[in-house]
């Protein structure tokens, strides 16, 4: 059983497939993002695809503070994910609640809604810091290996 | 048609061919769209509410943060507001780099777009390309604000930060080298094959429907509707100015396309004008940090269209009432109109083709009544018939004016 999770953990860290998700951004994070799979950064070298559906995704990319709108449709997405699943929060807003904290129609950062495993500040957060917060996380799946936490 | 021949589509709130929470529902019959219902609202935040608990300083960096994209054009609109009713002069030089700044944020929009589009018609090279060569762009961003986006360049009376000569030679270097990809976005784009025949004859909007669903921007210009706030209407340095309204008869999308890559070059132009005709002298001048009771609208040429501000202030720090009227909620009733009767398979690039920002779009109107908790929705014909009765009764009659206006619109 070693070998086949020693694998798992491999094929994990190889290649995490991305959802993004905008939760009420205000698109600067989502271009970034974008940014950051594009040439000039190229996060594909990393082996990570953005996917269009929550069912393929490894990672929720999660932008902007959590509108009361989205709040259900973000937990729904989130229990869509095939575990193990990680989330990560780019950008200020994602983190606390940024500018937006506060608002009447605001919840507050990702994590006031769903678990979080990395915060990548900024606003926006810029591509080399969402590289830095990825590779971060997938180095942090090597060191955990595979305990099959939630988050 | 009976109801229970049509079928039923939800496209999102998260969606594969939508980059933001929306949510369409499309009432099919077959492969055709009958009917559509655009929900929005799931990015709305509340932040013209925020915007009145804020001091006027801290809501021009909070309304840079209506849309990430063009951050500098909301920022913009509300300090040209505020400084029209403080009645603050602004300095030559500092309108010259707010406009500098703007034209280069449409560049960065315009090529986001244009690889957005390449990419709904499945076409990722486009996108690729065009995003490679956008770090150009946001390179000299990041270099004169000190930021990729959300720039916080404006304050209240002018800008925060000079342009030094190193810089106007990077800029002028840059631009060149963008000026030579636009060239050949401009040959992809007239001469391709594949993009012509995906695009042309697609979301077909008249300039007639253009006019009476009141398009805006890129939107309204493909439609061959000469509008453009940075003409009609010019702000900041945009009078001395020497630039073309470009317009296009195709009234589609892939007459959308040529507008903005066509857009791309003027913009270059006016880059290059401004850092020749940059004047000398201070950014900034001092405004009060209680802004005199008034308000005032202020206008603004978005890459997307016209951007609307509204600020009512009562003597205080902070504003009474902010109203953002972004340019997709301006273009979301010719989306409508533009998937009715079109295939089911034409839908993300026409809705990305009016380049959509819906974290701009999601405001919230509602009337209280006097004393009672029950809110009321206007519609608009109500609203409209509301104001004219209004104005009535203060001795002003809109009535033939509205005429003319209308017959001055049809000879646009």
């Amino acid at each position: 059983m070693e070998v086949v999770k020693k694998i798992m953990t491999w094929a994990r860290i190889k290649s995490p497939w991305i959802l993004h998700f905008n939760t009420g951004a205000c698109n600067a994070c989502d271009i970034e993002i974008i940014a950051a799979l594009t040439p000039r950064y190229d996060l594909e070298r990393f082996g990570v695809q953005l996917k269009g559906t929550p069912r393929h995704a490894d990672v929720l990319v999660c932008s902007g503070a959590v509108t009361r709108q989205i709040e259900d449709r973000l937990i729904r997405i989130y229990e869509q994910m095939p575990e193990p699943k990680f989330v990560v929060a780019v950008g200020t807003c994602a983190c606390s609640g940024g500018v937006f904290d506060g608002c009447y129609n605001v919840m507050g950062g990702i994590k006031s809604v769903i678990p979080v495993s990395a915060f990548i500040p900024g606003c926006p957060a810029s591509p080399k810091a969402i590289i830095d917060g990825v590779a971060k996380l997938l180095e942090s799946l090597e060191e955990k290996n595979d305990t099959g936490r939630k988050s | 048609m009976r109801e229970e021949e049509k079928f039923k589509i939800p496209i999102g709130p998260q969606h594969p061919a939508l980059k933001e929470p929306e949510n369409f529902s499309l009432a099919l019959k077959g492969e055709k769209i009958m009917g559509v219902e655009i929900r929005l609202g799931y990015n709305h935040r509340g932040i013209e509410k925020a915007a009145e608990a804020r001091t006027y300083v801290q809501d021009v960096y909070l309304l840079e943060r209506v849309c990430g994209i063009c951050s500098h054009a909301h920022s913009t609109c509300f300090v040209q507001a505020v400084e029209e009713i403080a009645g603050a002069q602004v300095p030559k030089r500092a309108l010259y780099i707010r406009t500098l700044i703007a034209e280069l944020e449409r560049i960065h929009s315009h090529l986001l777009w244009l690889g957005v589009a390449g990419h709904e018609i499945g076409f990722d090279t486009l996108l690729m390309y065009t995003w490679r060569d956008r770090e150009i762009v946001m390179d000299i961003l990041a270099l004169l604000t000190g930021n990729r986006v959300n720039y916080g360049i404006n304050t209240l009376g002018g800008v925060r930060r000079d342009i030094n000569k190193e810089e106007i030679e990077t800029i002028n270097n840059g631009v060149d080298i963008l000026e030579e990809r636009t060239k050949y976005y401009i040959e992809v784009a007239t001469q391709e094959t594949t993009i012509i025949k995906r695009l042309s004859g697609v979301g077909i909007l008249s300039r007639e429907d253009a006019l009476e669903l009141d398009a805006v921007g890129p939107t309204a210009r493909a439609s061959g509707v000469k509008r453009d706030i940075r003409h009609d209407d010019p702000y900041a340095a945009y009078a001395e100015i020497d630039f073309n309204v470009i317009t296009d008869d195709h009234s589609d999308v892939y007459g959308r396309t040529v507008v903005r890559v066509k857009e791309l070059m003027e913009a270059y132009k006016i880059v290059r004008q401004c850092l020749k005709d940059m004047p000398d002298g201070p950014i900034t001048v001092k405004v009060p940090r209680k802004i005199p009771v008034g308000e005032a609208i202020s206008r603004y040429e978005a890459p997307r269209g016209e951007d609307v501000h509204f600020v009512k202030s009562n003597g205080t720090e902070y504003p009474e009432r902010v109203k953002v009227r972004a340019p997709t909620l301006a273009n979301l009733r010719a989306v409508k109109h533009m998937l009715k009767d079109r295939f089911l398979a034409d839908m993300p690039i026409v809705v990305a083709a009016i380049d959509p920002c819906f974290s701009c779009t999601d405001r919230l109107i509602s009337v209280e009544n006097n004393g009672s908790r029950d809110k009321q929705f206007l519609t608009w014909e109500a609203l409209r018939n509301y104001s004219i009765e209004w104005h009535r009764d203060k001795g002003i009659d809109f009535t033939e004016l509205n005429k003319n206006f209308r017959k001055r619109l049809g000879s646009i």
